[in-house]
């Protein structure tokens, strides 16, 4: 085995990701797609550090962490305010601005 | 450098486990069963980065990854109902072939080109890890990335204030509590006190009786609600207060009259709908008439 299977599964976990957040209507399971595609560059990113043996990597994946928490925060408290005033969590029903 | 054996054959099992969890975010109806997917696959990750010499991350990974976030995540599927799950209109046309195409190709590139590129010699980190890891990455973050810190702290700080905005809820009415129902009900005009007790001096077994007023006039309501519909409320002629009356009568005898209808006419307490008199006590008189209830109550027992 080589360091490449991290990347192949990180690759493939990635693409896992997108297609949730492609494919699914409900908007918190479409989000915990988007954490799954961080979550695969994080170990590409972590992979990456080791095999370059520079801690930079890592420090990265880190702030890719801190920002990920900021943007699940914010992009939860939208989902419950459109929840409270359109009594729903599928993407496919915010489309108050269609003509 | 190469990966050890205990590790090739950790990787082994975690990455199926990973991509079978994976595929379940994918798949799963409830969106409480994906959230639990999401939560296996990052606790493999953690072990991962464990593996990959990355400890301080493993343990940042399982506090913030699947202690905060999900657990967030869990909460506001409370919050939004357990059962929110998709819907089945498909509102673009085609949408779901383009889509899983995509991310089809999208995983065909990824791992052909990640999978076919030429990598250096792997270096590992055991020479940068040499102080520790924590201390190797204390050393870059508050050595060369001291200014992206602050940038990140003002933004945790930005969003957890937008999360509050995002949640708070304007109050609409003024906020009504005790003193002003208080208010309301009186200005209503409706009856303060609780309902008078039924029975007339533990002369009857008496919750089919209304209790009378100070002029000895049966009050109807204190007569439980549920009597008063099956019509198996009693009448009250034989328990009345009858002192006045007897005066009355007395003085009408007086005069030569003596017919009880007459004196109840001269008292003014003749009954416009006369009921029987109340029932032995162990039996009622049942039912007088049809009583009904509209389409949301249970069946009666005069129902046919």
């Amino acid at each position: 085995m080589t360091l490449t299977n991290y990347l192949v599964l990180s690759g493939i976990l990635f693409s896992i990701g997108a297609a949730t957040v492609l494919l699914r209507r409900n908007a918190i399971i479409v989000f915990m797609g988007v954490e799954l595609m961080l979550n695969a560059t994080n170990l590409a990113l972590v992979t990456f550090s080791r095999l370059h043996g520079d801690l930079t990597g890592q420090v990265m994946a880190f702030f890719v962490m801190v920002v990920a928490a900021a943007e699940v925060v914010v992009g939860l408290a939208i989902i419950v305010s459109i929840f409270r005033t359109r009594k729903s969590a599928s993407v496919d029903d915010i489309n108050l601005l269609k003509s | 450098m190469t990966p050890s054996t205990a590790e090739t054959v950790l990787f082994w099992v975690l990455a199926p486990i990973m991509v079978l969890a994976a595929s379940g975010l994918l798949f799963a109806r409830k969106a409480v069963h994906a959230a639990l997917c999401v939560i296996t696959v990052m606790i493999s990750l953690a072990f991962l980065y464990v593996a990959q010499e990355a400890p301080f991350l493993g343990v940042v990974q399982v506090v913030v990854y699947t202690g905060a976030v999900m657990m967030l995540f869990l909460f506001v599927l409370m919050l939004v109902g357990v059962d929110a799950s998709d819907s089945l209109v498909e509102t673009l046309r085609a949408q779901r072939w383009v889509g899983w195409l995509a991310a089809l190709g999208l995983g065909v590139v990824l791992v052909g080109v990640v999978g076919r590129a030429t990598y250096p010699d792997a270096v590992g980190l055991a020479e940068a890890n040499a102080p520790g890891n924590p201390t190797g990455v204390a050393r870059i973050i508050f050595g060369q990335h001291v200014f992206g810190l602050e940038v990140v702290g003002a933004l945790l700080v930005t969003a957890a204030l937008g999360a509050l905005v995002l949640t708070h809820r304007q109050r609409l009415k003024p906020l009504v509590k005790q003193p002003e129902r208080a208010a309301a009900r009186v200005a209503a005009g409706g009856r303060l006190t609780p309902l008078p007790a039924p029975g007339v001096y533990a002369r009857h077994n008496a919750m089919d009786v209304p209790a009378l007023d100070p002029d000895g006039n049966p009050i109807d309501e204190s007569v439980p609600r549920v009597l008063r519909i099956r019509g198996q409320e009693a009448g009250t002629a034989e328990y009345r207060a009858d002192t006045y009356r007897r005066a009355v009568t007395a003085v009408l005898a007086e005069r030569g009259v003596v017919g009880d209808g007459e004196v109840d006419a001269a008292l003014g307490t003749v009954e416009d709908d006369p009921r029987p008199a109340a029932a032995p006590p162990g039996t009622t008189t049942g039912p007088t008439a049809d009583i009904d209830l509209g389409g949301g109550s249970t069946r009666t027992e005069t129902e046919r």
